[in-house]
C-alpha cells in the first residue's frame, strides 16, 4: 500500500482545528504550482487558437482605452491637466497599469467560472485555478510590456532610475486587484450580478482615478483622489516608470499592506466557500 | 482505521434545496458559519429536503460495492461526498488512499486541444506529475485505441473516444479507491469489456464505487451492492437481494394493460390469470369466448416480458404443432404454460389467439397482466433450465 494519510470529511468547519487548515493550505498550494502552469499553458494555446488576429487581441484593449482620451486632449476639447511626459505615453502607461489591475479583479472570478464543470465533477488542489489566472494576468501584462517598449521608444523617453521598482509598484496592483475579485467569488459564483457589475464598477473606477489624468491640485476631484486607496498605487507605479519622484509613498506602501492581509484572508474563504458553492451549482 | 477498510461512512446525510434562489442564499449562510467556525444548522430549512440521509458504509480493499438506485435517489451526491468534492451536513468519512473518481468523463478536456495535450492536463488535475505521464502516455494511448486521432482537436472526437480517452487517464493513476458514476454506460460492448477487464485487473489493490441502472452489470462486477432511495438506505450487503430491493423500488417501471382487442364478430376477454408462478411451477389462465362462427384451426401464443422489455419467453401452439378447434358461441378455453424455470422478477404477459386460416385475432392482449415467477436470482438471462448432474465417476 502506498503511503497515503488518511482522508476525513466531517461537517464542522475546518478552521476548528486551524494547524491542519494552515498545514492544508501550504500544502495544496505547492501541490498546484505543476497543474497551474499546465492550466495557464492550456488556456494559452487554446485561447487564440480559433481566432484570426491571435494575441492582438492582448494589445487592443489598452490602446482602445487611451486612444479616444488622447485624441481629446490633443484637441483641446478635454484638458488632462500638465503631465509630466508627452500626454498619449503618460495615458498609455497609466491604462496599461489599469488594464492590469483589471484583468487581476477579474481573473478569479472569470477562471473559476470558466472552470466550473472541472470543478463540481473532480477534486484537484483548488489554487490550482488562481494560479493559473494570475499566471495569464501576468503574461498578458508582458506581452503589454511591448507595447510601452514601443511608446517610450516612439517618444523618444528615458525611463526613470527607479524603473525596476514598477514591477514592484506592479505586483502591489496585481495583488490588490486579485484580492479584491477573489473576495467578491463566493458571492461572485452564486450570483451573477457580480460578474455583470464588475466591467461597469471598474470602468467608473478608472474615471475616479488619475489613470488618464495626474491627480489634481485642488477641488472635488483632489478629494475624491485622496480618499481613493487606488490613487497611490496607480500614481506610485507609474512615477516609479516615468519621473522617479514618487508623492504617494506612504499611501502605496498602506495599500500594499492591506491588500497582502485580505489576500489571507480572502485565500481562507475561498478554501472555505468551495464545497458548499459546488454543492449549489449543481453539475 | 483498521488495515483492511479504506472506505468507512458513517451516518452521513446531506440537505439540498428545492428552490434555487433560497439555495444560493443557504450557501452563503453556510459559507460565514464555517469562516466564523460555528456550526451550520442540523435541522431542515425551508424548502430542503435530505438528499441523503444517515447512510453508513465499510469497504475494504479487493470489494466493490454497486450504488443502485432509481434517479435522484443520492447516488452521485455519495460520490460528491467520498471524492470531497461537496461537505456531509452530517455524519463522518474517512478514506484511507488515493482517490480516483470519474464521476464524469472528459472533466478537464479542453475541446480545442489535441487528444495528446489533453492527457497532460487531465492527467495533471488527476494528480500525476509530468513524468509518470509521460511513463504512461503509450499505455494510455494504447488503451483508448485514438491512435490515429491522437494529435487532433478532443472537439472532433465521438463521445466514446472521449470516454475512452477519459477513463484511460483516470485508472492509469493507479487509485486505492476508485469511484465510477454510469461513466461506462457510453463506451461500446467491446469497450466495456476491456474497462471490466481492466478494473478486474487493478482490484486486488483497490475499492470500488460503481454507480450504474444495469443490474446485470452490477451483478457481474460487485461484491456487494447498496441500494437507495430517496436519500436512505434500502439494502446494504448482498448483490442479489439489493437487485431484487431494486426492482421492487422501480415496480412502477412496469406498464400494463396496454392493449386489448378481439376481431369483429367475436367478444373475447380473459376470465381467469395466474398472478404467481412458483420456480419450475405452471402458468394458468382462461379465455372467455363469444363467437359467430366455428373456428376450425386456431392458435394461441403467450409471451413473457422481463424487466428490460426483451421478451423471456414465446410459446406458440403453430410452432409446437398443434391448435384448437373452437365451437361457434360461448365457450371458455383455458390454457398452462410450463414448468417455468425463469429468473426471479416480475414479467409481463402478452397473449393472443389467432384464426389461422384469416391470421386475424380473436383475442389480442398486450402487456395485460403482471405475473410474480419466483426462481433463482442469478445472471442476464431469464431462462434458467434445471441444471442436473448426472454422474460423478472416478477416472483411472
Amino acid at each position: 500500500m502506498r503511503d497515503h494519510p488518511l482522508t476525513v470529511y466531517t461537517p464542522e468547519s475546518p478552521l476548528r482545528q486551524p494547524a491542519k487548515f494552515v498545514r492544508d493550505m501550504i500544502a495544496d498550494l505547492l501541490a498546484s504550482r505543476e497543474l497551474a502552469w499546465r492550466l495557464f499553458l492550456r488556456d494559452l494555446s487554446a485561447q487564440y487558437r480559433n481566432s484570426v488576429l491571435g494575441y492582438v487581441w492582448v494589445f487592443l484593449p489598452p490602446l482602445v482605452a487611451s486612444l479616444p482620451f488622447v485624441y481629446l486632449n490633443s484637441t483641446g476639447v478635454v484638458r488632462m491637466g500638465e503631465t509630466p511626459i508627452p500626454y498619449a505615453a503618460y495615458a498609455m502607461v497609466g491604462t496599461i497599469i489599469w488594464q492590469t489591475f483589471v484583468d487581476a479583479l477579474n481573473s478569479p472570478l472569470r477562471t473559476l467560472n470558466a472552470a466550473r464543470s472541472m470543478l463540481t465533477r473532480i477534486n484537484f488542489p483548488r489554487e490550482a485555478i488562481l494560479l493559473s489566472g494570475l499566471m495569464q494576468v501576468g503574461f498578458t501584462f508582458l506581452v503589454r510590456l511591448v507595447l510601452l517598449i514601443a511608446v517610450f521608444g516612439a517618444f523618444a523617453l528615458e525611463p526613470a532610475a527607479t524603473a525596476p521598482l514598477f514591477f514592484v509598484g506592479m505586483l502591489s496592483v496585481v495583488g490588490t486587484g486579485f484580492m479584491i475579485g477573489l473576495l467578491l467569488t463566493p458571492v461572485g459564483m452564486l450570483y451573477s450580478d457580480v460578474s455583470h457589475s464588475l466591467p461597469i464598477a471598474s470602468t467608473f473606477l478608472m474615471l475616479l482615478t488619475p489613470v488618464l489624468y495626474p491627480v489634481p491640485a485642488s477641488g472635488f476631484g483632489a478629494i475624491v483622489s485622496a480618499l481613493n486607496p487606488l490613487t497611490p498605487l496607480v500614481t506610485t507605479t507609474r512615477d516609479w516608470l516615468t519621473t522617479g519622484h514618487v508623492a504617494h509613498l506612504g499611501g502605496f506602501i498602506l495599500v500594499s499592506a492591506v491588500t497582502v492581509t485580505f489576500l489571507v484572508f480572502g485565500w481562507v474563504a475561498y478554501r472555505l466557500a468551495l464545497p458548499h458553492l459546488i454543492a449549489r451549482l449543481g453539475n | 482505521m483498521s488495515a483492511d477498510i479504506i472506505v468507512r461512512v458513517e451516518g452521513v446525510s446531506k440537505k439540498f434545496c428545492r428552490d434555487l434562489k433560497r439555495s444560493l442564499w443557504y450557501g452563503l449562510k453556510d459559507t460565514a458559519a464555517d469562516l466564523l467556525g460555528g456550526h451550520s444548522s442540523n435541522g431542515l430549512r425551508p424548502d430542503e429536503f435530505w438528499a441523503l440521509d444517515g447512510v453508513s458504509l465499510e469497504l475494504a480493499r479487493g470489494e466493490c460495492l454497486g450504488l443502485i438506485g432509481r434517479n435522484g435517489a443520492g447516488k452521485t451526491t455519495l460520490l460528491k461526498m467520498l471524492n470531497g468534492l461537496i461537505k456531509p451536513d452530517k455524519g463522518r468519512i474517512e478514506l484511507a488512499g488515493r482517490v480516483g473518481a470519474l464521476i464524469s468523463l472528459g472533466a478537464g478536456f479542453n475541446p480545442i486541444l489535441t487528444g495528446r495535450e489533453n492527457i497532460y492536463v487531465n492527467g495533471s488535475v488527476l494528480g500525476l506529475t509530468t513524468k509518470e505521464i509521460d511513463s504512461k502516455l503509450a499505455e494510455i494511448i494504447a488503451f483508448s485505441e485514438i491512435d490515429d486521432f491522437i494529435d487532433t482537436p478532443v472537439q472532433s472526437y465521438s463521445t466514446g473516444m472521449q470516454v475512452r480517452l477519459g477513463f484511460a487517464v483516470a485508472t492509469a493513476m493507479q487509485p486505492d479507491v476508485l469511484l465510477l458514476d454510469e461513466v461506462l454506460a457510453v463506451g461500446d460492448a467491446a469497450f466495456r469489456a476491456k474497462c471490466y477487464e481492466r478494473l478486474a485487473r487493478i482490484r486486488d489493490r483497490a475499492a470500488f464505487i460503481l454507480v450504474s441502472h444495469d443490474t446485470d452489470q452490477i451483478a457481474r462486477v460487485c461484491s456487494k451492492a447498496l441500494v437507495l432511495d430517496h436519500g436512505r438506505e434500502r439494502h446494504l450487503g448482498e448483490v442479489e437481494e439489493g437487485i431484487r430491493v431494486y426492482h421492487d423500488i422501480s415496480r412502477p417501471r412496469h406498464h400494463t394493460s396496454s392493449f386489448e382487442q378481439s376481431a369483429e364478430g367475436t367478444i373475447a376477454s380473459i376470465a381467469s390469470c395466474d398472478d404467481t408462478v412458483a420456480d419450475g411451477g405452471q402458468f394458468t389462465f382462461s379465455i372467455s369466448l363469444e363467437l359467430p362462427a366455428l373456428v376450425s384451426v386456431a392458435d394461441v401464443r403467450v409471451v413473457f416480458w422481463g424487466d428490460d422489455g426483451l421478451p423471456a419467453f414465446d410459446a406458440y401452439t403453430r410452432t409446437q404443432g398443434y391448435s384448437l378447434r373452437l365451437e361457434e358461441g360461448t365457450s371458455k378455453v383455458t390454457l398452462t404454460v410450463g414448468p417455468l424455470t425463469l429468473k426471479r422478477g416480475r414479467y409481463a404477459v402478452s397473449i393472443a389467439m389467432l384464426n389461422r386460416s384469416n391470421n386475424l385475432h380473436l383475442y389480442w392482449g398486450d402487456r395485460i397482466r403482471t405475473v410474480e415467477v419466483d426462481g433463482p436470482m442469478t445472471g442476464a438471462v431469464p431462462y434458467t433450465p434445471p441444471l442436473t448432474c448426472l454422474s460423478i465417476t472416478a477416472e483411472p
